[in-house]
């Protein structure tokens, strides 16, 4: 299997059932890009690097995800709209573990 | 008044480029950038980050590149202006522009190309209401001059190297220094994390983490702000406030100079020059976007460089020109240095 499902809920509450590859290399921000589900240049704009939280999600499903890097920690602690189920989707990489994963994009800043 | 032949908004890696496409030309350039140094992005966010993808480069770091950048375009001797973003364009009589940066410096050419990346850098603010009445009015994202705080009571908000180093400078020259950031711990150089924590034990800062400013009081001015930690909230009586969340990008207001602009981009031309839809004003790197565009920095070298070639026809309307390799031409600065290829030896075997 080299794709799984992934629920995404865009800014405006719609959510969108999609196939993530998982051969690519991919994440999470990516995905959402790949699927134009928020508009250019409002969504990974420092290029996935943690740098600024334009991509930042709440994962609304129980799946169990890689920890936090110092990079994401520090980066959701000067992030506004934050909350415990906070995540970066340019540092959740897409993995067979991650197949049905429901996720939803936080505001614009 | 600066004058020049090709206005370059925007000092990263593509405009940076487009100095020295140009100077193959003779047309001189003038770059305006909103950050105080040049290389963009590479600088400002990542300058100790490798990238793999530049032509022959496997592995560059970025501000290697654009220190290299600046030693290519040394001898064209670009101009520019710093700390300050191009707000206004005005188009003249003969077709040439006039460009007015927010600090009221203004620049003439003939040709404006926009190399602005994703935008300028402006601060991120902190989501708080009422926040545009106290606004240079107690409220501040950046120190311009330290001295406005002398014997001041301050309160310093961010978790980064600018919220460190400035409460470190300001606790000789305020008379009450708090440092409030959302976490414990600090993303910062490693000495400065150190410097604070000396400061704080020997009473010169007050740290209040984690905690976060919620909001802010006073009639006329600044007086004070509301403090949350846990669930608690305490009033601070305050002169100012200085919100230091680091830099996001905005198109800002180049998005108002009526070029056409889809998905945060201006729509160029992709299949001439690099041209947007007003004559005369271009867009590379980054900040455009045609069918297929990719942001790299491979592609605004490429866009850099046709630009180049269609300006100098657009100011030279009636001379024939043809592209000429830099190893045959070699490379003649406009500070009189000549670079070329060494010519070849010849001698006879006897």
């Amino acid at each position: 299997m080299t794709d799984i499902k992934i629920h995404i809920t865009d800014r405006e509450g719609t959510t969108h059932e999609v196939d993530a590859p998982t051969d690519m290399n991919m994440n999470l921000m990516e995905i959402v890009r790949s699927y134009e589900l928020a508009p250019e240049g409002t969504i990974g704009i420092c290029g996935g690097m943690a740098m600024c939280a334009s991509c930042q999600c709440y994962v609304e499903s129980n799946h169990e995800l890689p920890e936090m890097s110092d990079d994401e920690d520090a980066m959701l602690a000067e992030a506004f709209n934050v909350k415990e189920t906070s995540r970066l989707g340019c540092q959740l990489h897409i993995h067979p573990e991650l197949d049905g994963l429901r996720v939803r994009l936080a505001p614009e800043e | 008044m600066i004058t020049t032949d090709i206005l370059i908004i925007g000092a990263g890696p593509t405009g940076l480029f487009a100095v020295f496409e140009a100077g193959l030309l003779k047309l001189k350039c003038h770059l305006i950038d909103a950050l105080p140094q040049p290389g963009g992005q590479c600088a400002e966010i990542y300058p100790k980050k490798p990238i793999y993808d530049i032509p022959a480069f496997p592995e560059v770091l970025a501000g290697d590149l654009v220190d290299n950048l600046m030693k290519q375009i040394e001898p064209f001797q670009p101009g520019f202006t710093l700390g300050e973003r191009a707000d206004t364009i005005e188009k003249l009589e003969d077709g040439s522009f006039i460009v007015t940066t927010n600090k009221g410096t203004k620049h003439h050419a003939p040709i404006v190309a926009i190399a602005g990346g994703l935008g300028s850098f402006e601060p991120r603010k902190p989501q708080l209401e009422n926040l545009s009445f106290y606004e240079d009015n107690g409220l501040a994202y950046m120190i311009k001059d330290p001295e406005v705080y002398r014997n001041k009571k301050v309160v310093i908000a961010g978790g980064g190297d600018s919220a460190l180093d400035w409460s470190i400078f300001l606790a000789d020259i305020a008379s009450e220094v708090t440092l409030v950031h959302r976490r414990n711990e600090f993303r910062g150089a490693l000495d400065s994390v150190d410097k604070v924590q000396e400061l704080k034990n020997a009473g010169k800062i007050k740290l209040i983490t984690p905690a976060e400013i919620t909001k802010l009081e006073g009639k006329e001015k600044l007086e004070a702000v509301h403090l949350k930690k846990g669930d608690e909230t305490t009033r601070l009586e305050v002169d100012s406030f200085i919100a230091l969340f680091g830099l996001a990008p905005k198109l800002g207001p180049i998005a108002d100079w009526g070029l056409e602009i889809e998905k945060n981009a201006i729509k160029v031309d992709n299949s001439l020059d690099y041209q947007t839809n007003i004559p005369g004003i271009y867009a590379i790197g980054d900040v455009n976007t045609y069918p297929g565009k990719l942001k790299l920095i491979l592609c605004g070298f490429h866009e850099a460089t046709l630009m180049c070639q269609s300006a100098y026809q657009r100011i030279f309307p009636d001379k024939r020109y043809v592209m000429k390799y830099t190893t045959v031409g070699g490379v003649t600065g406009f500070d009189g240095t000549k670079k070329e290829a060494p010519k070849a030896v010849v001698k006879a075997i006897e």
